[in-house]
């Protein structure tokens, strides 16, 4: 179990809803994943679209969601957008991006310590997209997030923990901050590894929904998840240079 | 009047939100909206007055990341 605001959730596995070949797809994802969040987004309606079939879907998932803001690049766009979201979804949940730079999609800081303040002031349970920047995770939780989801690497880019040091210490710096490794993610053993360093959480989307076979590719993140948390609350041996033989000296023929 | 309706010009006969909604087709469809770039909530529309050349969006959910 893994607490968010309160609301506690059995999966670490936080799901997307974008880039599935089809929504039968996407449903058995999320079946065979057992992940209990999903993101989803607002956009345009064309008169007639299929927003309406979308919604349909998401309510069958029988899952918790969590509205993005996707795509936003000011603070006033992202606040906005929270409160049409908070609207349609029935949510105060919301996943906070704020864009500042095109080609790595990378977090505005400053637009989102503003965003995350107005929006937590306003009722909100902010999940705000970061980076592993420690001062920056220090603002947002001043500003009212009880979340953060830094990144692992550059959204949709499959490349992993790009900076192992950076989310090491950001873990190591908010031991009781609730965090999911957000975006960047490739396999599995990537989601395994974010998890053996104490995240509590993981959110995946184009990994799963670009795979070959994405509800397959959903569950062995699901598993590799699993896995690594295990391998966490184990408490894992620390690594040393020379061989430490397993079995026992003691009693050894001498032959 | 014409108005802008997600980023298009659109010819309305509507002098409040919740009128434009129905006019466009949207009523009673699962959608948030803002006027000029500011939210309007779904009880505040049929008081929201539109002006020629205003602004409005009409989102509705879609798949996200």
């Amino acid at each position: 179990m893994v607490t968010f605001y309160d609301t506690e959730v059995a999966s670490r596995l936080m799901l997307g809803t974008a880039q599935y070949p089809s929504p039968a797809i996407l449903a058995e994802a999320f079946r065979r994943s057992g992940a209990g969040i999903a993101t989803v987004s607002l956009r345009r309606e064309a008169a007639g679209g299929d927003g309406g079939a979308f919604w349909e879907l998401v309510r069958r998932l029988g899952v918790r969601l969590l509205p993005n803001t996707a795509g936003c690049h000011s603070a006033r766009e992202a606040v906005t957008t929270a409160r049409m979201a908070r609207e349609v979804f029935g949510t105060s949940w919301i996943k906070l991006e704020v864009i500042g730079h095109a080609d790595t999609l990378q977090p505005d800081p400053w637009g989102l310590v503003e965003a995350a303040r107005e929006l937590c002031a306003d009722g909100f349970d902010v999940f705000p997209y970061t980076t592993e920047d420690l001062v920056l995770a220090e603002k947002l939780l001043d500003a009212g997030c009880r979340v953060l989801m830094p990144w692992g690497a550059p959204i949709g880019t499959g490349l992993g923990l790009a900076n192992r040091y950076g989310l090491r210490s950001l873990r190591a710096q908010f031991p009781e901050v609730p965090m999911v490794v957000d975006a960047g993610l490739g396999r599995p053993s990537q989601a395994a590894e974010a998890m053996e360093m104490g995240f509590d959480a993981v959110l995946l989307n184009t990994a799963v929904a670009k795979a070959c076979d994405p509800a397959m590719m959903a569950e062995g993140f699901a598993r590799a998840i699993e896995a690594g948390r295990l391998g966490y609350e184990a408490g894992m041996m620390e690594p040393r240079d020379m061989a430490a033989p397993s079995t026992p000296l003691i009693g050894k023929a001498f032959l | 009047m014409r108005i802008m309706v997600n980023g298009s010009a659109r010819e309305v006969e509507a002098d409040t939100l919740a009128a434009a909604l129905e006019a466009l087709g949207h009523g009673g469809a699962a959608v948030a909206t803002a006027h000029n770039e500011v939210f309007v909530p779904a009880a505040a529309r049929a008081e929201t007055r539109l002006a020629p050349g205003d602004r409005i969006e009409i989102l509705a959910p879609m798949q996200g990341g």
